[in-house]
């Protein structure tokens, strides 16, 4: 029982940071909110859709730099649709690169974009590898015999 | 005025208990946007309320089910999608005259765009994401709306 109240202390406390730093919002504290017995596994459904979205949208942004003449209507429509999942999921960071990265696009500013692709691949990484962890620690609770805590 | 017949494709599994879940099973519910994370997200929030919804990913695809004699009592419609968007889907389906309660659901939060979607025959328009404070709010307005239509 000790260790599993542990495993839980050190899930809730890691969820709480992940808010504090501005990582993720409160969209994702209604997608874990909205898993239950029936889907016990939305939210790691629902990030791996989101990873796998970001990794085919930052390719195509790439892409779309590396053109000698840049359609950036092009690449303002797969930043759009990043802007957009990641609000869904709660993706702060994502998304307000995402914000910047339109406005450069608007202005067809070839340096500036380059520089949110950077950013906006940072962030990505980042959220992905904060996401596994905390699922990593949920399998942990559960294979302890335990349940997740829920965070308000 | 295209009736459906049944609509077999919209028939519910009801679950046990939940007041809130059996008021709706009458319900239908029709969900388009061509992003899977999107489609996945308002899936799982309208099963919460106890609705199985229909989900397709493009407004063509929305439209040939009314075509085919499928009914809904609400749609949740995306904006941008290709094949057909949210703007010519609606249009369409109030041209052939299906009074569904038809909500906008975008991600362009723009003023004038959302102008622009309402003017093509919404009844409402939110911006994403979905939260359960407008599905209750839009729930509330569909049991209006057909006490009304009972009451004729």
């Amino acid at each position: 029982m000790d260790v599993v109240n542990q495993m839980q202390r050190q899930f809730v406390d890691y969820s709480t940071s992940l808010h504090r730093e501005g990582i993720l919002d409160d969209q994702f504290t209604q997608l874990q909110k909205l898993q239950d017995e029936n889907s016990p596994d939305f939210v790691v459904e629902v990030a791996s859709l989101f990873f796998e979205d970001c990794e085919k949208l930052i390719n195509n942004m790439a892409r779309a730099l590396e053109q000698q003449g840049v359609d950036f209507k092009q690449v303002d429509a797969s930043v759009h649709q990043l802007k957009g999942s990641s609000s869904s999921i709660g993706a702060v960071q994502v998304k307000n690169v995402c914000i910047a990265f339109r406005s450069f696009c608007e202005a067809q500013n070839r340096e500036g974009c380059l520089r949110c692709l950077q950013q906006v691949t940072h962030e990505y990484s980042l959220l992905k590898n904060k996401l596994q962890t905390l699922f990593r620690l949920e399998q942990q609770i559960l294979a302890a015999g335990g349940s997740i805590p829920v965070i308000e | 005025m295209v009736l459906g017949n049944g609509a077999s494709s919209s028939s519910l599994n009801m679950k046990s208990g939940e007041d809130k879940v059996n008021s709706n099973k009458n319900l239908s519910v029709l969900v388009v946007d061509d992003d899977p994370l999107i489609r996945m997200l308002h899936d799982m929030h309208l099963k919460k309320f106890g609705l199985n919804p229909q989900v397709v990913e493009d407004g063509k695809k929305a439209v040939d089910l009314f075509r085919i004699g499928a009914s809904f009592d609400l749609i949740l419609m995306d904006k941008e999608m290709p094949v057909m968007n949210g703007v010519e889907a609606t249009k369409e389906l109030r041209d052939m005259g299906i009074n569904s309660m038809i909500v906008g659901v975008t991600s362009r939060g723009l003023e004038i765009e959302m102008q622009d979607f309402m003017e093509s025959g919404l009844d409402f328009c939110f911006e994403k994401p979905l939260t359960p404070d407008m599905i209750t709010f839009l729930l509330n307005e569909l049991n209006k709306k057909n006490d009304d239509d009972n009451n004729d």
